[in-house]
């Protein structure tokens, strides 16, 4: 199993946001994380990708058989966990490109291998721009500086489509992009998917789902998966929403 | 949050471990100033009789003043008796090999990328008689005399050249101007002198290094660059190598003069020993800077990287006379522990349709506080200028301080004035990002410094530029090695 979720808890300030959460993970999978505003799905992010005042009381997150709680948060990008960010960061003056050979000579050092020489990164970046159409210009402003929504998250997947993790996290790449935009960043998805890898999408709706076909779906509710089944849940809830979720579960 | 400000603290109260064991013989003048002192270093250094009257009507006038209170800083009070103000270094101590010097030195001189002679002579290893530098040095000296520009030291300017030194030393900087500058004029040991002849565009990179006879330039430093018309020239001082002094008061003055379309840019790095981390000891630096556009369409811009010293006070300015003329200061000022920094530029606009550019980047971190101040004031008679003023302040920690003091004077109204400010952090959101992508957080703090001090970096000739960057991150790195 490439991850392996078991009895999560986790707290924020003191306060338990994940309450005993267990998810596993193969590779070549990708599970749809769903469920309504404020249960926990980019909390569950931000733990596995080990973001500080995350703090876990309970349990361990497993990935490629090594509970990863301890590793900061470089080592597990390192180790190939991706996050797409729900809101990607500014960072001015830093060029994409500068950024991007950064992030990946400290993944090759970290892999003992030599820095990727400046021609053939260039080359890269242009075969990985083809991908999710971003622009060549997009690459020389600096970090997510004065981009519009849309190119912030395919910027994200241009981020992923360079250094190829294993598993990738999209948290609501979906959000605020126009039917344009989600069709780019999920072809760009598709054809980074391969046997090798895994993703976990968190989203609200289905409308992504139409284009990245999970093998598995998940509601997450109060900081624990209620219910997990294939593609038709979430078409289920699309024609429900999430009150019949909520009702099921308060009736315990 | 615990990691992060491990991290930070790590990164913030990194100490200045490196710097020079001096050990030198030195003839020395006794303790304190006075006329007889005045007399002393002129009869030392055998100057003629202009110079001495000089220093003495500059001692005068320095008598009669009070040591400025108005710059945001704090240091216990200067004796200005218990000085010694004039040593001449007989010779130094040379090591044999590089075996011998600090192994934390030389990290650091490989981390800037500082090539094997030059740590040699940095770090005061005697070189063999086939060396690079030296024939490098003698090439420059042929190069520059074939173009009829004058590179020397300030003391064999006074005599070789007494006419260009009697002309220009005090004409944009007078003995009058400021209690520091008043100090310097009275007591300056050695310097450096730059002359560019009409028509003669400089083909090289000036340095210091390139200046025989330029080791022993002591604390009080004079340098004076005269570009005549339609000449150029680019000029670095410092190097980002850390130096370490004994003397803990340190006043200089740079004057320079641009004529007729001349054009002037000077640039700095200065990474003097800052103190140690609880603020103990460091350099005093107390600079006068000036640039005289006295030509139309002249131009002197100042790009500084200001790493170093306990405290600094340091306002490189342009007096912008001719008309057309440029002036143009770009600041990076690295601040960390108790280091205190009060610097910015002025830009006095005299000339008709004069242009002014101020990018000030001020980083602050640990304990220590770092002060913008700077003045833009178009006179009456300066239609049509204009002046473009920036001042970023970036806060690593939360126990340090940056501040803002820009002054605006506009005496006409067909000039325009325009000033932007900012202050920022470097947000957890940012270091996540960046370690998210596999960046760690020295990295990725050197990443952002670095990004938001481009602007000022990119004006600083390559080879220093390259440096400069890596020594902001060494500097914020903390103790590395």
């Amino acid at each position: 199993m490439l991850l392996n979720i078991k009895n999560l808890h986790l707290e924020i300030g003191g306060k338990e946001i994940i309450k005993g959460l267990n998810l596993g993970i193969n590779k070549g999978e990708v599970h749809a994380i769903m469920g309504p505003n404020g249960t926990g799905k980019s909390t569950l992010a931000a733990a596995i990708t080990g973001r500080e005042g995350y703090d876990v009381t309970k349990g361990e997150i497993v990935y490629k058989g090594i509970d990863i709680l301890e590793m900061p948060p470089e080592d597990r990008a390192k180790e190939g966990i991706f996050l797409s960010f729900q809101y990607p960061v500014e960072i001015p003056g830093v060029s994409m490109t500068n950024f991007m050979r950064t992030a990946m000579n400290e993944h090759l050092e970290y892999q003992g291998k030599n820095p990727i020489p400046a021609t053939d990164f260039l080359k890269r970046m242009d075969e990985k721009k083809k991908i999710v159409e971003i622009h060549s210009k997009l690459t020389n402003r600096s970090v997510n500086e004065g981009f519009s929504g849309g190119e912030k998250k395919k910027n994200e997947i241009f981020q992923m489509a360079m250094l190829e993790p294993t598993l990738s996290i999209l948290d609501e790449t979906d959000s605020g992009l126009d039917i344009d935009a989600l069709r780019i960043v999920a072809n760009g998805v598709n054809t980074l998917k391969t046997s090798e890898n895994a993703f976990i999408i968190i989203t609200h709706y289905q409308r992504l789902l139409d284009y990245i076909e999970p093998d598995f779906v998940h509601v997450l509710y109060d900081g624990q998966i209620v219910k997990s089944g294939g593609k038709d849940l979430a078409i289920e809830l699309e024609e429900k929403g999430y009150d019949w979720i909520k009702q099921e579960n308060e009736n315990y | 949050m615990s990691k992060k400000n491990n991290i930070l603290d790590e990164v913030t109260q990194g100490e200045y471990k490196y710097g020079f064991v001096t050990d030198i013989e030195t003839e020395t003048a006794p303790k304190g100033l006075t006329e007889d002192t005045i007399r002393f270093i002129s009869g030392k250094k055998k100057e003629p009789e202009f110079m001495l009257e000089f220093r003495l009507k500059a001692f005068r006038h320095w008598q009669k003043l009070k040591e400025p209170t108005w710059a945001h800083i704090s240091h216990p009070p200067i004796d200005y008796q218990d000085i010694i103000y004039y040593a001449a270094p007989k010779k130094k101590k040379e090591l044999e090999s590089l075996d011998q010097v600090d192994p934390d030195l030389l990290e650091t001189f490989k981390k800037l990328g500082i090539s094997l002679e030059e740590q040699k002579r940095l770090s005061g290893v005697a070189v063999d008689a086939v060396i690079d530098s030296v024939s490098v040095k003698t090439t420059f000296q042929d190069t520059l005399s074939k173009h009829g520009i004058i590179f020397c030291s300030f003391s064999e300017a006074v005599t070789n050249h007494p006419d260009l030194v009697k002309k220009h030393m005090g004409s944009v900087v007078p003995y009058t101007d400021n209690y520091f500058a008043a100090l310097n004029s009275s007591v300056f040991s050695d310097g450096s002198f730059c002359y560019i002849p009409k028509g003669v565009r400089c083909p090289i990179e000036l340095s210091t290094y390139f200046r025989i006879n330029a080791a022993n330039t002591g604390q009080f430093e004079r340098t004076l660059i005269i570009a005549e018309d339609d000449s150029y020239v680019s000029y670095m001082e410092g190097c980002t190598a850390p130096m370490r002094d004994e003397n803990q008061l340190h006043a200089a003055i740079v004057e320079i003069v641009a004529m007729n379309n001349a054009e002037v840019k000077y640039s700095t790095v200065q990474n003097w020993y800052p103190g140690n981390k609880d603020g103990v000891g460091g350099i005093y630096n107390f600079v006068t800077k000036r640039g005289m556009c006295k030509g139309t369409n002249s131009k002197i811009a100042w790009t500084q990287v200001e790493t170093g010293s306990a405290i600094t006070w340091k306002y490189p300015s342009c007096i912008l006379l001719g008309n057309n003329s440029i002036g143009e200061f770009y600041s990076v000022a690295v601040t960390n522990n108790h280091q205190q920094a009060d610097t910015g530029s002025k830009m006095i606009h005299i000339g008709k349709n004069t242009k002014s550019t101020i990018i000030s980047k001020g980083i602050s971190a640990g304990f220590s506080n770092n002060s913008y101040r700077g003045l833009v004031k178009i006179t009456k008679r300066a239609g049509n200028s204009r002046n473009f003023s920036q001042c970023d302040s970036l806060l690593l920690g939360d126990k340090c301080g940056a501040h803002t003091f820009p002054y605006i004077k506009a005496d006409n109204k067909s000039s325009v004035i325009e000033h932007e400010a900012t202050t920022s952090k470097i947000s957890d959101d940012q270091l996540f990002y960046c370690n998210q992508r596999g960046i760690s957080t020295e990295n990725a703090i050197g990443l952002i410094v670095n990004g938001y001090a481009k602007e000022v970096l990119s004006q600083l000739p390559m080879e220093f530029a390259v440096e400069a960057q890596k020594l902001l991150q060494i500097m914020l790195e903390g103790s590395v090695g």
